[in-house]
């Protein structure tokens, strides 16, 4: 191929990033003070995966307390601490950062064509900012006074008046959320300004598209939240009147704010999903992607019909009628955009000669799991049907499908499809099938009775159960053990390939964004001599060149 | 060199300095009268018109890459939507 | 910061546009931080407008006038600190920063003396005079407390970026042909005076 891509023209011949450090010091000081930003995001990615590890072991307790009736495991009390920290852990650790933090980091710079991302030390100060945030949660578990017992949505009165940490936990919440903006604010300046020659607007692979619009969700939304919580914090620890209704202040007011960040943030988790099964399924289908603008376009429309729809987890809050109705018509404008993306991958895949790997089944199964948790989201959405099942286990079971069957898969998916890249070793393709087998069982086991069970009344955060929930639980638990016994399994066959897996050459998947044309791992820097943009992000035509190389 | 090479003189600034002041003596004489309903309104009113002078002159927008108005106009309709969403409910609980 | 060029930045181009985006951007997020505050605040207006106008009343409109003024001063000053390096006269551009930096101090003694005879009058959060008084008066001065509290704050921080950037002009490390820091400096203290002007009539003016 000619040069236009800054290519590397035989496979290995550079030392790859692990090799040399940014910065002075070698060993752990080139990790911890790296300002590469592709260390930046492997070190998120060993962080969040260990975060999403020990929510996942507080998600399989409180399924081990619901095996049977009786809450024999766990007081009240200890249940409702722990379904506080997992909620927590699971949102502000793991879901939120995930996808943007490890994978934005790695891949947008690469995908766009650039060297680093616009502030590389803001980018590791995030991490650190991060971290921080993190180890405050923690630490608020082993204070005097006890873990949170709030829920993760820390409602006021409640919220003011519990004796636990409150205060130290919110604070964490607010240091993740500085983070966040900075993470934000790093991504669309980069976009903005890093673009590689030739790489228009149009011409950026729909990662990226997707890791923007998202970026500026963190920016508008992410305040919201940070004052929202600073102001129960002061409420705490100064007695001013703010939210708390003894003194005057509106408990719903607090849930409008708190929902004016936490609904977007639901997009911040699904829509780099999305970006990411649009990279995903042009790559095993062998064709540019149909609707290319379309896809785009409708990220940029969620995000923004996205931050219109927060009042759909008040209707039975006490809010005005009138709001009742214009929030549930909103909520169903958000099918519209997400209908456009799934209509587009489907007309993808349609007559394109399907790979189906690791990578691709994992998409499947998402689409699968994801359709379920939007499907009910609908339910929820309309207003009858939601007084009926609001707070029960229809909405855990809902949610869940759409964060974890949406988002936590796509994130599964994503370490699939670029692991080669980011380590350059091949997993065990055997094992990676028979997990997503394993998963998708193991998934709907736990979670699908969870929507008869809501449908039958059983409420959410609760540690006991009458028993004619018993059967139900008792599945729900067991998928859990195949769950939780499938991530596992994952993670060790990643950490087997990555000490003994097979050497990955620089494109397995024949893909075609710029990722695919440098080596893997990729060198400092990432490209010998920045790239020149020619082609459309998904012209496969390209292929035929890429292997002259 | 920064990115905007319009540079502003003194002279402007001043100007802009005192239109500020004047207004701020508007405003703080205004709200002796009593306005009734219209109170807040012009109070309002006079605030947005300092805010646009210092955004406009003091902070350069004017003069700056086009996109970063785009991004202002962003940020001032999420906090439209935010009020009015709100009091959506607010009005006719 | 500057002192270690790592190894990416000498191969990265200086993109000033670049910074001054991210300070835009970051200027966003205060300014919807502040205006969920001001969100709270219309709203208990709405419910309260009586108590909000008997509470206010409270309030030093002097004091308050006094400090806008100090304010939009400390913006002019600011502005011209950049002109000043823009053409070169490092000297003005030194003396028009630490201006800014006096009148900082002064916008901050002005409120410590506002905020110590509220408590000397027993009005602070928590107080028994102030809970005793009516819900709509509480919330008044709880948001109050907390918006020009965390206003102050914003001074501070800003007071110290610009001490600062007069020592990076000091030092030359701040020039003719590279201050970006110093017009992003100058962009956040803007962005303090903005939210005084929306502060000053919503507290101070509504009697
Ligand atoms: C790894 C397997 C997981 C298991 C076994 C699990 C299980 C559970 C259980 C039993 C509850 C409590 C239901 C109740 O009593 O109300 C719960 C709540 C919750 N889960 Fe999970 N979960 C898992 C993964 C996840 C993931 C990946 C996420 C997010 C992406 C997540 C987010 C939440 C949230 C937000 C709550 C609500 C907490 C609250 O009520 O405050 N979970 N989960």
């Amino acid at each position: 191929m000619d040069n236009s891509s800054g290519v590397l023209p035989v496979e290995q011949v550079k030392k790859s990033f692990y090799q040399e450090s940014t910065n002075k010091y070698t060993g752990i000081g080139a990790w911890l003070l790296t300002k590469d930003h592709k260390r930046i995001g492997l070190m998120y990615m060993y962080a969040i995966i260990s975060f999403f590890v020990v929510g996942a072991i507080i998600g399989l307790l409180m399924r081990l307390e619901l095996l049977s009736p009786g809450g024999k495991l766990f007081s009240a009390q200890t249940y409702n601490s722990l379904f506080t920290l997992h909620g927590v852990i699971m949102i502000f650790l793991f879901i939120i950062p995930g996808i943007p933090a490890i994978f934005g980091n790695f891949f947008l710079p690469i995908q766009i064509g650039a060297r680093d991302v616009a502030f590389p030390r803001l980018n590791l100060l995030s991490w650190y900012v991060y971290i921080t945030g993190a180890i405050l949660a923690l630490t608020s578990l082993f204070l005097p006074g006890g873990p949170i017992d709030t829920g993760w949505t820390f409602y006021i009165p409640y919220s003011v008046r519990s004796g636990t940490n409150v205060s130290l936990a919110l604070f964490a919440a607010f240091v993740l959320g500085f983070s966040s903006i900075l993470t934000g604010i790093n991504f669309v300046t980069t976009v903005h300004r890093l673009r590689g020659k030739g790489m228009t607007f149009f011409k950026m692979p729909l990662f990226v598209w997707a890791t923007y619009a998202t970026a500026w969700i963190q920016i508008i939304a992410t305040p919201v939240i940070a004052i929202t919580i600073l102001l129960v914090i002061i409420e705490r620890a100064f007695g001013v009147g703010i939210f708390d209704p003894a003194l005057g202040g509106d408990p719903i007011l607090f849930q409008h704010l708190f929902w004016i960040y936490s609904h977007p943030a639901v997009y911040i988790m699904i829509l780099p999903a999305m970006g990411v099964v649009s990279e995903i399924i042009p790559t095993f289908s062998r064709r540019t992607i149909f609707g290319y603008k379309q896809i785009a376009y409708s990220s940029l429309a969620i995000a923004f019909i996205g931050y219109l729809v927060w009042g759909h987890h008040m209707f039975s809050s006490g809010q005005s009628d009138l709001s009742n109705m214009i929030f549930s018509l909103l909520t169903f404008l958000v099918a519209l955009p997400s209908g456009v993306k799934i209509f587009n991958w489907v007309a993808t895949m349609y007559k394109g000669s399907i790979d189906p790997q690791p990578p691709f089944l994992w998409v499947m199964s998402f689409i699968v799991l994801f359709s379920i948790g939007g499907l009910t989201g609908l339910v929820l959405g309309s207003l009858a049907t939601d007084i009926h099942l609001t707070d029960t286990y229809f909405v855990v079971a809902h949610f869940h499908y759409v964060m974890f069957g949406g988002t936590g898969t796509i994130f599964i998916a994503a370490m699939h499809y670029w692991f080669p890249k980011m380590f350059g070793k091949m997993y065990n393709i055997k094992c990676a099938n028979v997990a997503v087998v394993l998963y998708f069982i193991g998934f709907n086991m736990l979670y699908f009775p969870k929507f008869i069970m809501g449908y039958m009344g059983m409420p959410r955060r609760y540690y006991n159960y009458l028993p004619m929930y018993t059967p139900y639980q008792r599945i729900s638990t067991y998928g859990s053990w195949i769950l939780v016994g499938t991530i596992f399994f994952i993670i060790g066959y990643f950490v087997y390939a990555y000490y003994r897996g097979k050497k990955a050459t620089s494109n397995p998947w024949g893909g075609v964004t710029l990722e695919w044309h440098i080596q893997s791992p990729p060198i400092m820097e990432n490209f010998e001599t920045l790239p020149v943009i020619t082609h459309d992000p998904y012209d496969f035509s390209q292929l035929k060149e890429m292997k002259n190389e | 060199m920064s990115g905007n090479k319009h540079h502003i003189g003194y002279g402007t600034y001043v100007i802009v300095w005192i239109a500020l002041l004047a207004f701020t003596a508007i405003t703080v004489t205004i709200a002796g009268v009593s306005l009734g309903r219209y109170t807040l309104f012009i109070a309002l009113l006079i605030a947005a018109i300092k805010s646009a002078l210092v955004i406009n002159i003091f902070m350069h927008i004017k003069f700056d890459e086009p996109i970063f108005k785009i991004f202002l106009a962003l940020s001032g309709t999420t906090i439209l939507i935010i009020f009015v969403l709100t009091f959506v409910d607010i009005l006719y609980r | 910061m500057s002192d270690h060029e790592n190894v990416l930045d000498h191969k990265v181009h200086r993109d000033d546009v670049g910074a001054k985006m991210g300070m835009w951007l970051f200027l966003f997020t205060e300014v919807l931080l502040f205006g969920g505050m001001f969100l709270i605040y219309a709203v208990y207006r709405y419910q309260y407008p009586e108590q909000f106008h008997i509470a206010a009343m409270e309030l030093n409109t002097n004091i308050g006038t006094l400090n806008t003024i100090i304010l939009l001063t400390s913006s002019l000053t600011v502005a011209l600190s950049i002109a000043a390096l823009q053409k070169g006269n490092k000297l003005l551009s030194m003396i028009m920063l630490g201006t800014t930096i006096v009148l900082a101090v002064l916008f901050l003694v002005n409120k410590f003396f506002e905020w110590s005879t509220k408590f000397a009058h027993g009005i602070y959060p928590g107080s028994s005079i102030l809970t005793s008084k009516p819900n709509g008066q509480i919330l008044f001065f709880g948001l109050y407390y907390v918006m020009t509290g965390l206003h102050a704050i914003h001074v501070i921080i800003g007071m110290v970026i610009l001490a600062f950037m007069l020592n990076f002009i000091k030092r030359n490390k701040v020039t003719t042909d590279n201050y970006v820091k110093l017009e992003n400096s100058g962009l956040y203290w803007h962005l303090v005076d903005l939210i005084w002007i929306f502060l000053f009539p919503l507290f101070y003016l509504i009697q």
